[in-house]
């Protein structure tokens, strides 16, 4: 070898210097491994990320207003609300022009059940106002401030402006405000009617149900695992048979047989009945109640609870119990200073687990929970698909996916995603 | 729990023998009511409790008319047609692409491996009454909702973490060092794949595959949402049924449904059992 070579860069076999054929070497390894990871996050991303950007946009958006009377918003942009005095004549007659447009392609009854979320009876009064205002002509019908109003009264109602006005913007806050009990009001936000205070309880309801549930299934799920953890392999392999089955069983057939077994009529209210602990005449009411709701969901969960403690519980080694034990300890105080500790990150997570899972469950309380057993995945469900309040509906769902991905990164920060283990 | 050694006083013979009780009234909790509705699918009457000719184990009290009624019923015929059409097209979809996208992430330099494992993951983590509201609203504006289409690629995206999972986790001990003997013996990429990786890690693809099975399979509130009258499935079937005019049928269909899970739970746990054992082979 000559001198100049050792002082120079060191080359490949190719003669490029060797560190930038390392970098091309690696950078096309990234490559490649993008390459084959590239489809299924497009499908992931198309499939499943996309819905639930829409779903976000939706709890926000509000064209609505805008869409359907596009001439009265730019009108009513220079009304004061603070005077006291309905608008002039100018924003009647953009409303007369927009709803003969809204007439025809039907979009006014749409805009009246929006509007109606906010403010009960301008549902009605968009309906009945279209229907008269189909046979005005624009051109020599005015004036048409008290066209309206003799039409209605309710057009003469400042709030009933106002609260056009108010939700005149294309993106609104109302939903959320509205699945907190709140409302935007011509005075700013302020509580709802005392009867339609529903979502506040409801969410209460479901942290204290799933909470529930939580801790019946360590109450049930530590003995278990225990046991499982401290028997010889041959069985313990048995016995998780038995916690693997439920874990494989489909969730309806687990709903159907709770619902079967706690019906009054059904096999636990029948063996009741037979031990003599029960009256036949009053049999015991345990579904369509928060009681069906939380033994259905803790039977259903529990394997989710057994399986993480479980896999914790088996890294621990039995000879520091009987260390414990050895230098005088008492069986509780060896359990409870020795054992307990090195188990509680298997309780964790399975709590966590537990608890993301339960507090999105729809089925299980749908099913079994009446109306005192639901959670807010009910009333999601309920808005989607019967009361059609979409915006609602998501915005609820936004609160609970945000609710679910903070417990899912606390997860993540205790056990690891790359952790989680199946079967 | 090791044995009760012969030096232990009252209390802990107590403790020791009430301890396993509990435990047996766990798993009694756990096991008892799938177990119950076996019996209960063969009642002659149209009750959802044992008659008094069943509990005397007259054969009168016994019949297979609720399944007779399963299988002739058009209804059940065409949920379960709907669902042996969705699970298996979407298993083969959530299968394919995620083992690639699983073999990609056991690579050594993966960018963004972080960001991108979470967002594979997440149909797993996201509750499913979300998942199948954004579906709904989404898949509506493109047209797919209440197609059949549309259904399939929803199942997709919620098996997708579970052949992530398993596939990921085989790859784990895949020994890096046959696919570079491999490619040295003068095999090309796609020879090594099918002929050296394929055969090891496909217990785990399979066990991935089963489970995305199972998803689409027992799946029922994004089929709510996302499928019409036209993809009813047999869970979608049985909800019906147990919210409106609740039948007997079901504890048939359900019977039927917890022999499908032992088989699989059974398919899944050999699976296992060979994966440990091909790795145990291969040197490390």
């Amino acid at each position: 070898m000559s001198d100049a070579t050792d002082t120079g860069p060191v080359l490949a076999a190719d003669g490029t210097p060797l560190k930038r054929s390392l970098n091309r070497a690696l950078r096309r390894e990234k490559l490649r491994a993008l390459m084959l990871i590239a489809p299924l996050l497009l499908f992931v991303l198309v499939t499943f990320i996309a819905p639930i950007a829409d779903m976000l946009f939706r709890s926000v958006e509000n064209n609505i207003v805008e869409d359907t009377l596009p001439r009265t918003v730019v009108a009513l942009e220079s009304w004061d609300r603070m005077t006291g005095e309905p608008p002039d004549e100018a924003v009647f007659a953009a409303l007369a022009e927009d709803l003969v447009i809204a007439v025809e392609t039907k979009t006014h009854t749409r805009l009246g059940s929006r509007l109606n979320y906010e403010m009960t009876g301008i549902s009605s009064l968009f309906r009945k106002s279209g229907r008269s205002v189909k046979r005005w002509d624009l051109a020599t019908d005015g004036p048409f401030r008290e066209k309206f109003i003799e039409l209605d009264e309710d057009w003469a109602d400042v709030g009933m402006w106002a609260m056009i006005q108010i939700y005149s913007s294309r993106y609104t806050s109302g939903y959320f405000l509205n699945s907190v009990d709140l409302q935007l009001s011509p005075d700013g936000i302020a509580a709802r009617e005392e009867d339609q205070r529903i979502y506040i309880t409801l969410f209460k309801r479901t942290i204290f149900m799933s909470l529930t549930i939580m801790f019946s299934c360590v109450l049930l799920g530590y003995p278990i695992a225990w046991l499982l953890a401290n028997l010889s392999a041959k069985a313990s392999n048995m016995l998780l048979i038995l916690v693997l089955l439920p874990f494989w069983t489909s969730l309806l057939v687990r709903t159907s047989a709770w619902k079967v077994l706690l019906q009054q009529q059904g096999v636990i209210n029948d063996v009741l009945v037979w031990v003599g602990l029960v009256d036949d005449g009053n049999r015991l009411i345990m579904i369509n109640n928060q009681f069906g709701t939380i033994v259905a969901m803790t039977h259903i969960l529990l394997p989710f609870m057994i399986l993480p403690l479980y896999s914790v519980m088996q890294t621990i080694p039995p000879t520091y119990l009987r260390a414990a034990k050895s230098l005088g300890a008492t069986n509780w105080t060896a359990f409870w200073r020795v054992y307990f500790p090195q188990s509680v990150p298997g309780i964790g997570a399975g709590c966590i687990l537990v608890f993301i899972l339960s507090i999105g469950y729809y089925i299980t309380p749908e099913l079994v929970g009446g109306t005192k057993g639901v959670f807010i995945s009910n009333r999601i469900a309920y808005h989607i698909s019967s009361s059609l309040n979409w915006g609602l509906g998501a915005a609820l769902g936004t609160i609970l996916l945000a609710a679910v991905l903070l417990l899912y990164w606390a997860y993540d920060k205790i056990v690891g995603i790359d952790n989680v283990k199946l079967g | 729990m090791s044995a009760l050694p012969p030096y232990a006083t009252t209390p802990q013979r107590v403790w020791y023998y009430s301890f396993r009780v509990i435990c047996g009234l766990i798993f009694f909790f756990l096991i008892a009511p799938i177990v119950v509705i076996i019996p209960l699918s063969f009642n002659a009457e149209d009750f959802f409790t044992f008659t008094p000719e069943m509990l005397a184990f007259d054969p009168e009290g016994y019949s297979l008319k609720h399944y007779q009624d399963f299988f002739s019923n058009s209804d059940w015929q065409n949920a379960l047609y709907n669902s042996v059409r969705i699970a298996p097209l979407a298993t083969l979809l959530s299968v394919s692409f995620g083992t690639l996208a699983a073999i990609g992430l056991s690579q050594d330099h993966v960018p963004f491996r972080r960001a991108i494992m979470a967002i594979l993951i997440s149909p797993m983590i996201v509750p499913l009454i979300i998942s199948a509201a954004g579906m709904y609203f989404f898949y509506s504006r493109i047209g797919l909702q209440g197609t059949y289409i549309g259904v399939v690629l929803a199942h997709a995206a919620l098996g997708i973490p579970f052949v992530i999972i398993t596939v990921t986790a085989t790859l784990v001990g895949f020994d890096r060092s046959l696919t570079r003997a491999a490619a040295n013996m003068g095999a090309n990429p796609v020879t090594t794949f099918f002929k050296v990786q394929m055969p090891l890690i496909l217990p785990g693809v399979i066990s991935g595959g089963l489970f995305a099975f199972i998803t689409s399979f027992d799946e029922v509130v994004v089929v709510l949402f996302v499928g019409s009258s036209g993809q009813k499935t047999l869970p979608w079937q049985m909800f019906t049924g147990l919210r409106e005019q609740i039948s007997p049928t079901i504890l048939a269909v359900a019977t039927i449904l917890v022999g499908i899970s032992i088989l699989l739970l059974a398919t899944v746990e050999l699976l296992r059992r060979r994966s440990e054992r091909l790795r145990g082979m291969s040197p490390t």
